[in-house]
């Protein structure tokens, strides 16, 4: 099952490299992860979306929270919680394909950002399968290159993570 | 890369200008550190990057350097001296090949939850990352076996970072702590305002006390259990906690047992303690592991070779409480019922009192039942081997002789790793917690006699004696000139069967006797090897000599003796649980296979 874990750490050298190394030893996936530094600059805030049974999710978690450098670990997918991601994805866009591209880009709520005789860069955010749905909706052939975030998520209403 | 011009110059300039506040090197910043947190021995070996702290170590009489001849062995000696007192054990290497050499004695502290804190010098700041000679990354190379490491690239910073690595390294569950201290950073002067009193970080704050609800919801589980049982490991004599675990296990008149690692923390020649259980471990101790209603696990972690197959350990139902400091540990293997999180001597006293509040007993019928069972599979006497055998000597039979010579005496016992391990641990039989000294989780071999004399430099006046075989005793034996140049006669008895004798044992049994590469061809003659390094060598190929060989070494008092002791080649270790198999379903001899 698929699940979103949010971990505050401290924001130091190497810390980063402690999360990704506990994965790879003990035979866990990453399917996706983000970090970068909160508004408190000592503090880095990652996401990791994973998979595993129940019981492989409770070690994640707790052998998480065994890092030094790990100051609040917790699973999003157990209560209420928003997602997205940003996606930026260049597309061929030539003659007619220019047309039904912007109507594409359009219907997910996306924006073009970069645009040349022959391409268009598309932005999209959203959750990850909306993305995934944008990039079976178009003509595969058309796709050149595509640039995924990988999931940032946050608790909804008072579910806060903080020190 | 050497120190630049630049800093030279400004590090003269400071010295110049004295302040009132004191100045200091990192290099003696580091030796302060040390002193305040009271270590006596720093096991170590020199090399570019740590010059400054060696010239520091050079300028100081309270810590004793001891100067091992393989920085594996000094992390070994500094583990060994961890496991026998409790405190934290220092280490200290060079860069590059320095640290390289020290990571399998870090893993295997690692391993064992043993606090250590190892320092590693490193290139210069400005060198780093260049591949300058002797340089390796120390920080990820040691990342994954190690409690935490730590970069010290700022000189402010190292007084503080070695405050915490102290903290970390014997605070919750203990682990090995690597600080890697560039060589500019040991050189650079700073004014020193002193060692910090304390640490706080907001990211680790290990539990301590368990939870009063859990523990409560325990006693009871465990007061009304039919067949209970108590299974403990290492965890208890990092907690110092076996005067509590004696007190429950006897308030109680439960059976218990103790893993390889936990040997000592119940006094074996009790009749509650069933013997060591796992692989390798007695009838009972795992008969009853296996058909247990409730087991209570203190500081233990269900480790692959205690329970073997966990399919076949779930397959009798019980209610398993577990206590350990370490979240992770628990239900990582085993399912687990109760967990309690916390440190084992604070949940067991807090169990303690309330079985003398709540007054309740345990349901003596069905204990007595239960006892009687364990009597009954206690009476296959599964350590039986040929005692009386005149011809060759068995290596069982050294042990016991050993242990019957020594019941009661102020003696410490390391061994290495394979047979002569599992023999020491099933037939000597340790009362007093801390006194068997041995890897359990990495399986080190040549361990053996760098934890003796990492043991005998704390304790100078009890007797430490290493069980190794001719295998293990050569991945290590370059020490035997270490115990010489510091004075730490230890006694040293190989059972030397010739042979790899675990791997041997595995191919007898699983490989249809294909003994691939386990036969050690070419030995060196052991006798004349310990003269060589200084000390007394003895032949024992008779059993009749035994006895007379090992008194005659004990009356060495000063002299490291090396006793080479000719065993019977095909012996092998029983009961087994082969690999795979659940652990009732035990070889218990020859016959079986």
């Amino acid at each position: 099952m698929k699940h979103i874990i949010s971990v505050l750490l401290e924001n130091e050298p190497g810390a980063l490299s402690r999360v990704v190394g506990l994965f790879s030893a003990r035979g866990y996936n990453i399917e996706s992860l983000s970090v970068a530094p909160t508004e408190d600059a000592s503090l880095s805030r990652m996401t990791i979306q994973t998979t595993g049974s129940d019981d492989v999710i409770e070690q994640i978690t707790k052998h998480l929270n065994r890092l030094i450098e790990v100051v609040k670990v917790v699973d999003l997918t157990e209560g209420a919680y928003t997602e997205r991601e940003l996606m930026l994805v260049k597309v061929r866009a030539v003659g007619k394909e220019r047309e039904e591209m912007k109507r594409m880009a359009d219907i997910f709520r996306g924006r073009i950002i970069d645009v040349t005789e022959k391409s268009f860069t598309i932005e999209l955010t959203g959750d990850l399968s909306k993305n995934d749905a944008f990039l079976v909706a178009i003509d595969r052939s058309a796709i050149l290159e595509t640039v995924r975030t990988g999931a940032c998520g946050i608790g909804r209403g008072e579910r806060i993570l903080r020190v | 890369m050497e120190i630049s011009k630049a800093e030279m110059q400004s590090a003269a300039a400071a010295q110049a200008h004295p302040t009132h506040s004191e100045e200091l090197n990192g290099a003696e910043i580091l030796v302060r550190a040390m002193q305040a947190e009271k270590v006596e021995y720093v096991w170590g070996y020199p090399g570019g990057a740590v010059l400054y702290i060696y010239d520091a170590l050079y300028k100081q009489e309270s810590i004793q350097h001891i100067l091992v001849r393989h920085e594996q062995a000094a992390v070994h000696a500094a583990d060994g001296y961890a496991r026998a007192t409790g405190d934290v054990g220092v280490a200290l290497v060079t860069s590059g090949p320095g640290l390289t050499n020290a990571v399998t004695g870090i893993a295997t502290a690692y391993m064992d939850s043993i606090p250590m804190v190892i320092i590693a010098g490193q290139v210069p700041t400005a060198a780093i990352g260049l591949d300058a000679f002797q340089e390796c990354d120390t920080v990820g190379i040691t990342r994954p076996i190690v409690k935490h490491n730590f970069l010290v690239k700022d000189v402010r910073e190292l007084a503080v970072t070695l405050k915490k690595a102290f903290h970390i390294a014997r605070s919750g569950r203990p682990g090995p702590v690597v600080v890697d201290v560039p060589k500019d950073v040991s050189f650079k002067k700073i004014p020193y305002t002193g060692y910090p009193e304390q640490v706080t970080m907001r990211s680790y704050n290990p539990v301590r006390k368990g939870h009063g609800g859990q523990i409560r919801k325990a006693m009871q589980l465990l007061l009304n259990a039919k067949r209970p049982y108590i299974y403990t490991g290492g965890g208890v004599l990092l907690s110092n906690a076996s005067t509590e675990l004696r007190t429950l296990v006897d308030m109680l008149g439960y059976p218990c047992t103790n893993t390889l690692m936990g040997l000592g923390a119940y006094p074996a020649s009790d009749r509650k303690f069933l013997g060591m259980l796992g692989m390798h471990g007695t009838i009972e101790a795992n008969n009853a592991m296996q058909n247990c209603d409730v087991l209570l696990a203190v500081g233990a972690r269900f480790d692959d070779r205690v329970i073997g197959n966990p399919k076949h350990f779930a397959q009798n139902e019980r209610k398993i409480i577990h206590i350990d400091i370490d979240p992770s540990s628990i239900s990582k293997r085993v399912k687990v019922d109760i967990p309690i999180v916390g440190d084992v001597k604070d949940v067991l006293t807090e169990m303690i009192g309330m079985i003398r509040e709540a007054g309740t007993k345990p349901d003596a019928k069905a204990l007595a039942g239960w006892w009687e069972t364990i009597e009954g599979w206690r009476s296959r006497d599964c350590l039986a081997y040929d005692r009386n055998n005149q011809d060759v000597i068995k290596p069982q039979y050294v042990i016991e002789t050993l242990s019957k010579m020594t019941r009661g005496q102020d003696v410490y016992v390391t061994s290495d790793v394979g047979q002569h391990q599992m023999w020491a641990a099933q037939y000597y039989g340790f009362d007093e917690p801390r006194r068997w000294i041995n890897s359990g989780g990495l399986g080190t071999m040549g361990v053996g006699i760098p934890y003796a004399m990492g043991i005998k430099m704390a304790r100078p006046n009890s007797e430490v004696f290493c069980v190794t075989g001719e295998g293990s005793v050569q991945m290590c034996i370059q020490e035997l000139s270490t115990c010489l140049q510091y004075n730490t006669p230890i006694k040293v008895l190989s059972l030397n069967n010739r042979y790899l004798g675990m791997v041997r044992q595995w191919q007898e049994i699983e490989y249809s006797g294909r003994y691939s590469h386990s036969y050690m061809d070419a030995l060196p003659n052991f006798v004349k090897l310990a003269e060589a390094y200084g000390h007394v060598g003895l032949l024992v190929e008779r059993p009749q000599d035994v006895e007379g060989a090992l008194l005659e070494a004990r009356k060495l008092k000063d002299r490291t003796v090396f006793i080479d002791f000719r065993t019977d080649p095909t012996e092998n270790v029983f009961p087994m649980v082969q690999a795979g198999k659940g652990i009732t379903e035990m070889l218990l001899g020859s016959e079986d296979l």
